[in-house]
């Protein structure tokens, strides 16, 4: 049987750049064919900006590795035309049981907000993550779109230059020099690109290792979230169960520090511990094992000159909570409309300057988290330990320690609150969720008329709620105006309005808010989107 | 609300005998899961987190590990 991730989805094939005499320059390359590299070249390519692909190998992920995809990072996706078949096959889920010792200490209900076209999260294996961005990529191909994915290329030597980026190209047929007017890292945590460039990469390695396994087994487990601390299978440990499409478990079990990884890696030693969890009735066949430890670290800049880190290259989390590719997805939805407009010539340089500094808020926010769930999932002191089983134990009688346990919290979105590309909110009588700096909160617009989020985006977009807006040309750009009225009790209205009657809206092409008022004034939309690109300080 | 750390308990010396009845014939490890849950159920009850940050403050800043 092959699996997806046996399979050359990008087999090597020559390039017509080999066999130029002089080296070829292209507008963006891209380094690292991962669910990074890949959403980075589809939003540039969609928006007719040419993108080359380079990666060493020529399949998808082996291995489920990334498994859950939050609410933001889909919203993108469907931005980038390929959210639908991810959310077809991902399992979706909102219930988790929390066991301590041998007993349930609680179950939880995640409860998401109605209204939204998009759930809290899913379930995906990160090979059919990638394989449907690779199916984006061949249809926008199709399509006539500039967009190439180069397999069994290698980057091995990188030249920096103030008006572009020279690339030495392995090959199987030898190698070639490639030349980039921007260059995207997206080649993960051990990024060759970081090194070859003497770049730093600082912060707090955590002192574990963690055993993961897909699992496939036709047990009747349900559609829910697992996680046990100190469970009687792996004395003093925790373990994660976790259900994926095509009857895939993924399973972490937390080892120690102090472990021989090749001898726990073996089947011989995972099975009988897999059977110690699941019982010795249920039948079911290892897909793939792995041992990882982990780090919250990031660069101190994500751009340098005219190379850009995005994804793991730029910063790595522990992986409670899913914020690893969920939030390089987000730094490329950040980076490209970005690079696109100081492509198209609309926006200066420094408008990417920007794209460091709302990444890095939320690179911080992701390493803040999840370094709070590994403390509480790995106590790293007696008195920690101490503190942690009495959030547990008072967890199983007390609603009120629920909340103090943390086996990962939601990945939700970052605002850029200090944002230099905000204009000041002059509408705080409206709810903060949509304050400037936010990304943009769905909402059902009623009676079959979709989804707000499906109508914002790739553009700067003026959102009229209950008021008369024009549109306008300004800096190069075309605004249009989204007019929709916002009835009381409606999503739109809970959302956007709050104590206000009306509000207009600076919608960024990443669906971010910019600014907002509560009326329609020329000067101070012109104004705002100046800033927004970078025009106005 | 600003920490209160002038006296406030309604008694004293009853208060401070039912803590010490509370740990009577517990072994160190349980004791000291006791006094974690009550610190976690009291920090509860009190909720604002400016008083809280306070109180530990203050529990910082007086006995002998303020001179370590």
């Amino acid at each position: 049987m092959n699996k997806i991730f046996e399979v050359p989805l990008y087999p090597y094939a020559r390039s017509e750049d080999q066999d130029a005499a002089a080296p070829v320059r292209r507008k963006v390359v891209i380094i690292g064919a991962g669910p990074v590299g890949l959403a980075a070249a589809i939003d540039l390519a969609q928006q007719g900006i040419e993108a080359v692909i380079l990666d060493d190998n020529d399949k998808v992920s082996f291995g489920s590795r990334a498994i859950c995809f939050a609410k933001r990072p889909l919203e993108i996706l469907d931005r980038l035309g390929c959210g639908q078949p991810m959310v077809d096959k991902g399992v979706q889920w909102n219930l988790g049981k929390v066991f301590f010792g041998d007993r349930k200490v609680y179950d939880f209900n995640l409860l998401p907000e109605e209204g939204h076209k998009r759930p809290a999260f899913i379930n995906l294996q990160q090979y059919y993550f990638e394989e449907y961005l690779v199916q984006r990529v061949r249809d926008l191909q199709a399509e006539g779109a500039p967009i190439e994915i180069r397999g069994k290329s290698k980057v091995e030597a990188i030249g920096t230059h103030p008006d572009h980026v020279a690339l030495e190209v392995e090959t199987p047929e030898g190698s070639y020099t490639l030349e980039a007017d921007w260059l995207i890292a997206a080649d993960g945590a051990g990024s060759p690109t970081r090194r070859m460039l003497g770049l730093d990469f600082v912060g707090r390695v955590f002192e574990d290792n963690f055993l993961i396994a897909d699992v496939v087994m036709d047990a009747e487990f349900p559609t829910e979230r697992w996680f046990w601390f100190d469970p009687p299978f792996n004395k003093g440990q925790s373990a994660l169960l976790h259900k994926q499409p095509d009857g895939v478990w993924r399973i972490d079990l937390q080892l120690g520090w102090d472990i021989d990884k090749e001898e726990e890696k073996k089947p011989e030693n995972v099975i009988p511990r897999l059977k110690a969890m699941l019982g010795d009735e249920v039948q079911f066949e290892l897909e793939w094992v792995s041992i990882y430890t982990f780090q919250c670290r990031r660069m101190e800049k994500f751009r340098h000159g005219r190379v850009l880190f995005a994804g793991d290259s730029a910063h790595q989390v522990s992986p409670f909570g899913a914020r690893g590719a969920n939030s390089g997805v987000q730094d490329t939805d950040n980076l490209c409309w970005k690079l696109k407009l100081v492509i198209d010539g609309v926006a200066d340089e420094d408008l990417l300057d920007s794209y460091d500094y709302e990444r890095v808020v939320g690179a911080d926010e992701n390493i803040l988290n999840s370094s709070r769930s590994t403390d509480f999932i790995t106590p790293k002191s007696d008195i920690s330990r101490i503190f942690r089983d009495a959030v547990l134990d008072l967890s199983e009688h007390h609603a009120f320690a629920r909340p103090l346990v943390n086996s990962g919290r939601l990945s939700l979105p970052c605002t850029y609150d200090y944002s230099p590309l905000n204009s000041t909110d002059t509408l705080p009588e409206a709810p903060a969720r949509a304050r400037p700096g936010s990304p943009c909160p769905d909402a059902d617009l009623g009676t079959g008329s979709g989804y707000l989020l499906d109508q914002l985006g790739d553009r700067f977009t003026i959102l009229a709620l209950n008021c008369v807006a024009a549109p306008l040309s300004e800096a190069g750009l075309d605004l249009d105006v989204i007019s929709i009225a916002a009835p009381p009790g409606s999503d739109l209205a809970a959302r956007y309005l709050g104590l206000a009657e009306s509000a207009v809206y600076l919608i960024r092409p990443d669906q971010h808010v910019a600014a907002r008022w509560d009326g329609y004034s020329e000067t101070a939309l012109r104004a705002a989107l100046r800033r927004a690109i970078g025009k106005e300080q | 609300m600003p920490l209160n750390l002038s006296a406030n308990l309604g008694n004293a010396d009853n208060f401070y005998a039912d803590l010490l009845a509370a740990h009577d014939g517990l072994s160190k490890a349980q004791s000291d899961a006791l006094n974690a849950r009550l610190i976690l159920i009291l920090a509860n009850h009190i909720g604002d987190n400016d008083t809280l940050r306070e109180a530990l403050q203050a529990a910082a800043t007086t006995g002998a590990i303020d001179a370590g």
